[in-house]
């Protein structure tokens, strides 16, 4: 007997009409279980976003969370946390009906990674839930955990039987496995990594979460590029100057020292977040919207990412040092707590690509990201050309940079428009205006937060959003030769906390004849 | 900020939201919609709450209209709240003597250009909304058979006057039943052969989920009237046994499937702000409505 595949079944629903757009889709019966519950992330956002699902009636009937952590909790501790954190970072209204009903479905599974006896407790708990709350079998791994562990854990999955689902009501439930960055530290790191979940999972049911592309903008450049007249046809070299991505923080690293130190800014935010930006912002067309297609698009762009041919003079890296940030006076890199002195780990990379297309050829991507700038901020800024010719005298246009299209990804999600406009009066004098359009003031407190969006894609088994393993590949290919150079180079530059970041950054646009926007 | 015009103009209220935008630094520009409101005094401040809280998703420029008695002079006198914590503008316009009969003439210069047009009657259905001067500026028009004392009679007196971009309330408070519905057959639940639907018994909901469901499966279904409240259960006939979505309480459904265990999912009935949200997420007209509520009206007159 041939079982029926979910998408299948979808097809087959006489309930569902294409026209029909009020009706979600709502994930099926299924549970989640997360590994490292008592951190950072798991209380902030992940325990908050499944409560919002929850909220919006997009979790399924039955739906159970198991948490497993070292904790001596009992299913009421961890309850417990659940609630609080919740209470704490929910975005939409508490209702206690809804808490009632995810509280019913919460469990908790203590022990250590290394124990068999923890993981049997784990599959009957959960076989447990599917007698009791009919969760089906279909089980989502998040593991919200260090990487060193995920070796551990995928193998436990596998020895105590959870990683291979059997046939349940005539369907073959689902096992997918969550893993967040960083994908490895290097090309060969990310390989290995992939080897392990490979080994246990087929490439399909890993999803790789990276938040910013759950993130509404994000989603929004792919409508505004290809679902508009207006910027396609100028979206190249004829008419594009250069692009600036930036990620600026204004926080140090916190206590992310052990973590931080000897992964630097350029693995931690260049490597995934403004590779997956610039992929987005350089891509061809997709077919459609498919992951296959999306996949597919972006992983041609990557491949065609160029290196300078001379990275000391292409890529620029720095360290903050003393200063003050924001009216604050903070401390510098290396006397942070756990950092050693000798540190030669990077809190700022700067780096010029290209892009080998017969769109981009000439146009340079200018990457940055740094700690301790003067603002939070992360925005795609499409530079373009001047014109050709200006028919006014030279002085009427001294304030007229170049135009712009800046999609602002966070905070203050939206898009700015830059170009001359006449200041009123006698005169002609023309001078740079924004034009605004403010997505993420009006609508952020309705819109869900990019967790709950990628949470609800694996539940459904939606997989655009999440990049596979060939781009996190082809991502670790381009950043690798600079990491090595940079290895051979000592010490970063030092740059003041609240500064925009070091001398040679600026000397790296300088060379080109150009600029960093502000941060 | 507040500002009150008494017997003033369109010409006068334009200039002074052009002064409030200029004075706060253009909180218009992120204004996707015209939200027309078709009030009374009775209704008038839950209606514009509502509409500011939906307005959060979906930032408009709100003109509620109130007319007053159409005898005595004609005169127009507006309240104008902006900035007051939540995005876009609200516009309350009090019409009164013959200019009540004429809104459409006070709304339509208030309206933000480029920018689509909703109108809403949270209380008194109109025989044909589209039929309306302030619903033929719209591509959306909202009413609420509920309000009315015979809500199904409404419906069906709907269903002959309806024309794309109409809807209704009760189609909008059916929404989670129904995903949670399609939710439960994208599981597979074997052919459905008939079904009930049980709520209290002025609920025009309940009668448009069982006109959908009848004619999305080719099936039978029976209306029954039960304590409420709201809709209580659904059950679908299927070959392997009885499907059922029971929620005796408003708030808690159990879903039961033959041979599996009890699910329990949440599934509150939702405030009017939330059914406003929903309605103004799509403009385009809902053909799915259209066709669920002429099978309704036709079920009602085979069955007299």
């Amino acid at each position: 007997m041939t079982v029926p595949t979910e998408a299948a079944l979808i097809a087959a629903n006489p309930l569902r009409d294409p026209r029909d757009r009020r009706i979600p889709r709502l994930a099926g019966p299924c549970a989640v279980v997360m590994f490292g519950v008592t951190g950072d992330l798991a209380r902030k956002k992940l325990l908050p976003a499944l409560y919002d699902l929850a909220n919006r009636g997009l979790l399924p009937p039955g739906f159970s969370l198991v948490g497993f952590a070292r904790r001596d909790w009992t299913d009421e501790d961890f309850d417990r946390q659940v609630y609080d954190a919740v209470r704490a970072h929910a975005r939409t209204p508490f209702r206690d009906a809804v808490w009632r009903q995810l509280s019913e479905g919460i469990r908790f599974v203590r022990g250590e990674f290394a124990e068999d006896e923890a993981f049997d407790n784990l599959a009957a708990t959960l076989a447990k839930l599917d007698r009791e709350r009919g969760t089906g079998g279909n089980y989502a791994f998040y593991l919200s955990v260090p990487p060193r562990a995920f070796p551990e854990v995928v193998g436990q999955l596998k020895r105590s039987g959870l990683s291979t689902p059997q046939p349940e009501h005539g369907r073959m439930p689902w096992r997918r496995v969550v893993i967040e960055k960083p994908f490895g530290h290097d090309l060969a790191s990310a390989r290995e990594l992939n080897r392990t979940l490979d080994s246990v999972f087929p490439a399909s049911a890993v999803f790789r979460i990276d938040h910013y592309l759950g993130k509404e903008t994000v989603q929004n450049l792919l409508a505004l590029r290809f679902a508009n007249e207006l910027f396609e046809p100028i979206w190249n070299r004829g008419y594009v100057d250069h692009v600036q991505i930036t990620m600026a923080e204004d926080i140090g690293i916190g206590g992310r020292a052990g973590y931080y130190d000897g992964i630097g800014a350029a693995r931690d935010v260049i490597q995934n977040h403004l590779l997956q930006l610039l992929a987005l912002t350089a891509m061809e067309e997709p077919v459609s919207f498919a992951a296959e297609s999306l996949r597919a698009e972006k992983q041609k762009v990557l491949s065609a990412v160029k290196l300078p041919d001379n990275l000391a003079l292409g890529t620029a890296r720095g360290q903050y040092s003393a200063g003050w940030q924001g009216g604050i006076e903070v401390i510098g890199f290396l006397e942070e707590d756990g950092i050693p002195a000798s540190s030669t780990t990077e809190t700022y990379a700067a780096v010029r690509l290209d892009i080998d297309t017969r769109r981009w050829a000439g146009v340079p991507f200018y990457l940055r990201t740094g700690k301790r700038l003067p603002t939070r901020m992360t925005e795609i800024a499409v530079m373009f050309q001047r014109a050709p010719h200006l028919p006014f005298a030279a002085t009427d246009t001294q304030e007229l940079g170049q135009n712009a299209l800046v999609i602002r990804v966070q905070p203050d999600e939206g898009v700015t428009l830059r170009f001359g406009s006449k200041v009123p009066g006698s005169a002609m004098e023309v001078r740079d205006v924004n034009m605004d359009f403010a997505y993420g003031e009006s609508f952020t407190e309705a819109s869900p937060e990019a967790y709950e969006r990628l949470l609800l894609d694996v539940l459904i088994g939606d997989p655009p959003l999440f990049p596979r393993q060939e781009e996190v590949e082809l991502s670790w290919q381009i950043l690798d030769p600079i990491e090595n150079f940079w290895a051979s180079q000592g010490k970063p530059e030092q740059y003041p906390a609240g500064s925009a970041g070091p001398p040679g950054a600026d000397e790296l646009m300088a060379r080109d004849g150009r600029a960093w926007r502000r941060i | 900020m507040i500002e009150d015009l008494t017997d003033t103009t369109a010409g006068e209220i334009r200039a002074r939201l052009a002064r409030a935008r200029d004075q706060q630094g253009g909180p218009t520009t992120g204004v996707v919609l015209n939200l027309i409101i078709m009030t009374d005094e009775s209704r008038q401040h839950d209606a514009v709450r509502a509409a500011s809280q939906a307005g959060r998703a979906h930032p408009s420029r709100v003109l509620g209209v109130i007319t007053r008695d159409a005898g005595g002079d004609s005169r127009l006198d507006a309240e104008i709240r902006t900035g007051d914590g939540a995005p876009g503008q609200t516009v309350l316009l009090r019409l009164h003597g013959l200019m009540s009969l004429h809104a459409d003439s006070v709304v339509a210069p208030l309206l933000v250009p480029d920018t689509p047009v909703v109108t809403w009657w949270p209380g008194t259905v109109p025989p044909v909304p589209s039929a309306e001067p302030v619903g033929a500026l719209a591509q959306r028009r909202i009413t609420d058979a509920v309000s009315a004392g015979t809500p199904a009679e409404t419906l069906v007196a709907l269903a002959a006057a309806y024309k794309p971009g109409d809807t209704d309330f009760s189609w909008t408070r059916a929404t989670p039943w129904r995903s949670l519905l399609a939710a439960t057959l994208d599981g597979g639940v074997g052919t459905v052969t008939g079904g009930v639907v049980a709520a209290e018994e002025h609920n025009p909901s309940a009668d448009l989920l069982a006109a959908w469901l009848g004619r999305r499966l080719g099936a039978p279904f029976r209306r029954d009237v039960s304590g409420g409240p709201g809709i209580t259960s659904v059950t679908l006939l299927t070959e392997d046994g009885e499907v059922t979505i029971s929620r005796p309480d408003g708030r808690n459904a159990t879903l039961s499937l033959p041979g599996q265990p009890d699910r329990h999912v949440a599934l509150h009935r939702r405030e009017t702000a939330d059914l406003l949200a929903e309605e103004l997420r799509a403009l385009y007209p809902d053909e799915v409505y259209g066709e669920t509520l002429a099978a309704m009206a036709a079920s009602r007159t085979e069955r007299r």
